[in-house]
């Protein structure tokens, strides 16, 4: 039996749109994967030591609000310099397209953007990871 | 002819000519349901009314229970306010497109906050860092007030403002900016969102736990009753509740027992419920499905004077109006082929007055890829234009009253809410539903269902998940300039250095001392915001005492 895929959802800042957040975490629950998702308005050093704790395979944040740029490198820092460099992470949410490549030189592997399908992001997850 | 006549002819059409077709035909769907579970039948008949009860449930325009409209004349007197929501970056930007808006011929203002002033830290805190002047302008003192509405007299507009938690202390800013204006608190017209069960529910900009949040609501209500009697001191929001993924019924259900919460706990710490009822005003959200929509805006109303009425034993016939802003649905906006998103808010934005909404927001193309540009901006209020001028529903009052399908679903709408709002009861109330989980959950569920119905393409969303194309990525997109914020902590730093730091203090310990012995905050937050005690300062203060919320886990 092979181990159950580890997932954290988060939301880092001050946005509370957490829609996409929660339906994302279902559906990679109903994927069969194990997932924790840490409610609203979390820096990003409670969503890395959240991660470290709970020893998760993938990270996935979820930002509407425009701080992408400053949260997201900062979760990526920070599991890297936790000593977890091999963690997956992605991300969504309302996202310019020109900001997407500094966002995946920072470690995030993908980008969702508003009307992705869920089953894409499924088999992101178990592509990477599985 | 009679009704058993009518049975019998629509048994017969039934199993003559429908019976037919369908043999050779089968219908798109079995059964046909919109997302709140209302049922669209295949044609609506007289059958589906009640024509003992229909005159006395539809009434008339501006007489109980207002199911056509809370006014006698409606738009043939005065159409909609035109309502954009807008703010970014600093006030002196806002500020400049508040003045392009009014030039254009909108006809109101509603301010659109950044989240560290929602949510009541400085731009200079650290959780502030990447999000000051992103979804709306930043505030820190009554300095950014006097800049935001440097130029626009306060008698001559009225102002919406998208505030919650720190609602007194921004209508405080903002009676402070009419003072030196030299226009009284009487003649200050607007509104607050001021709606605090909404944002545990769905939207998530609380500071205080519920029981502080509704003692400073309440507070709020009774000081403006005095002070600011034109004043629209809360705004009953289901739009938040629609856009984190309700169904129609939801967001009726969810808004209006938050709105009995509100009256109840006015009523409980002793207000008259006829000085205060007045100025609560609504606020909903407009999706896609025309009829549902126009049907949901009738029944809020009809229920909302049912529950003031009987309920609350309310006599002024104002205490039972349910007045209500409306803004198209951004979750039905899609990133692909933005400009299909004018369509849809077309249709919305047509609903909402065929709902006899009494002002309007339409949302701009681009607003699932960024903030809208002043050009998708203009064509959004152009939409609601063109309804008003052009379209002719503005003429007739209600015009959809009577029509087998909106009646039909008015009352599904209703029966179906009132379930809601009595099993809400039964959990022992909002606050308790809340703290249970339920209404969240209820709508996390709404949400996915949704999501699922778009991917097995049963719901299809024309650009997303059919007559897609490929699309080069968008252009002229409208960013705010990082700088903003280093700008914004500057100018705040200022205005510590600068202000008489004495006679702040002291107005901040005043304040600390009443919130403490359980006295009316409004005064004192007043008094705080005119040293240019910073919203931060005033809330940090209330969160010493009244301590803070956090998401139960």
């Amino acid at each position: 039996m092979s181990k159950k895929i580890r997932v954290l959802i988060a939301k880092p800042g001050l946005d509370g749109h957490d829609r996409g957040a929660k339906v994302v975490a279902r559906a990679l629950r109903d994927a069969g994967m194990e997932v924790i998702y840490t409610g609203i308005r979390q820096t990003p050093e409670n969503i890395v030591t959240t991660a470290i704790q709970e020893d998760v395979d993938v990270v996935g944040l979820s930002c509407l609000s425009g701080a992408h740029n400053v949260l997201f490198p900062k979760v990526a820092k920070g599991i890297k310099e936790r000593g977890r460099p091999d963690t997956l992470l992605f991300g969504g949410g309302i996202i310019p397209l020109e900001d997407i490549p500094a966002l995946k030189e920072s470690g995030f592997a993908e980008i969702f953007l508003p009307g992705t399908d869920t089953n894409d992001v499924v088999a992101f997850v178990k592509d990477r990871v599985g | 002819m009679s009704r058993e006549d009518i049975k019998k002819r629509i048994e017969e059409w039934e199993a003559g000519p429908v019976a037919k077709t369908l043999s050779k035909n089968p219908e798109r769907k079995d059964p046909f349901v919109s997302t709140s579970g209302n049922e669209f039948k295949r044609a609506f008949t007289e059958l589906d009314l009640d024509q003992e009860t229909l005159f006395e449930e539809t009434g008339l325009p501006g007489q109980y229970p207002f199911t056509r409209g809370v006014q006698p004349t409606m738009y043939r007197g005065r159409f909609w306010t035109m309502r954009q929501y807008a703010g970014f970056g600093t006030a002196e930007q806002t500020n400049e497109r508040y003045k392009y808006l009014l030039g254009q011929g909108q006809t109101g203002l509603s301010v659109a906050f950044d989240l560290p002033t929602q949510i009541g830290y400085d731009s200079d805190h650290e959780l502030a860092e990447g999000e000051v002047g992103k979804v709306g302008v930043a505030i820190d003192s009554l300095r950014d007030m006097e800049i935001l509405f440097d130029g626009i007299p306060l008698d001559k507009v009225s102002t919406s403002m998208t505030i919650n938690s720190p609602a007194a202390v921004l209508l405080s800013m903002y009676m402070a900016v009419a003072e030196k204006q030299g226009v009284s608190k009487d003649k200050l017209r607007g509104t607050i969102q001021n709606d605090l069960l909404k944002e545990y529910i769905a939207r998530g900009t609380y500071i205080f736990p519920p029981e502080p949040s509704l003692k400073v609501i309440t507070d709020i209500m009774a000081y403006c009753k005095e002070n600011v009697p034109s004043w629209n001191t809360i705004s009953i929001s289901g739009y938040h509740i629609r856009e984190a993924g309700s169904s129609a019924v939801q967001e009726v259900a969810f808004t209006l027992a938050n709105g009995i919460s509100y009256v109840q706990a006015a009523v409980d710490a002793g207000l008259d419920v006829d000085e205060f009822a007045g100025r609560l005003s609504f606020f909903f959200n407009c999706h896609n499905n025309l009829l549902e929509e126009v049907a949901k805006f009738r029944a809020a109303r009809r229920m909302w004077a049912k529950i003031m009425k009987d309920r609350f034993k309310a006599k002024s016939p104002r205490s039972m109006m349910l007045r209500f802003h409306t803004q198209t649905a951004g979750c039905s906006l899609t990133a692909q082929q933005p400009d299909n998103n004018v369509v849809r808010v077309t249709i919305q934005a047509l609903a909402a007055v065929l709902g006899g909404t009494n002002s309007l927001h339409t949302n701009s193309r681009d607003e699932a890829l960024c903030l809208p540009t002043e050009d998708s901006v203009r064509i959004a209020l152009r939409t609601q234009q063109v309804i008003a001028h052009e379209s002719g529903v503005a003429d007739t009052i209600d015009p959809l009253a009577g029509s087998y399908a909106v009646e039909a679903l008015t009352d599904q709408i209703e029966e179906k809410s009132f379930d809601y709002i009595q099993k809400i009861e039964d959990l022992g109330g909002v606050v308790r539903a809340i703290e249970a989980g339920y209404i969240q959950k209820e709508i996390a569920d709404s949400a996915y269902q949704y999501q699922r119905a778009i991917e097995s393409t049963d719901q299809v969303v024309v650009g997303v998940n059919k007559f897609t194309v490929e699309e080069e990525p968008p252009k002229n997109l409208l960013r705010v300039n990082p700088e903003v914020e280093e700008f914004q902590r500057n100018k705040t730093k200022n205005v510590r250095a600068e202000r008489d730091g004495a006679a702040c203090e002291e107005a901040l310990a005043k304040l600390k001392r009443t919130a403490v012995d359980g006295g009316n905050v409004m005064e004192p937050i007043f008094e705080a915001v005119k040293t240019y005690a910073t919203l931060g300062e005033i809330c940090d203060t209330l969160r010493d005492v009244y301590g803070e919320y956090t998401e139960a886990g």
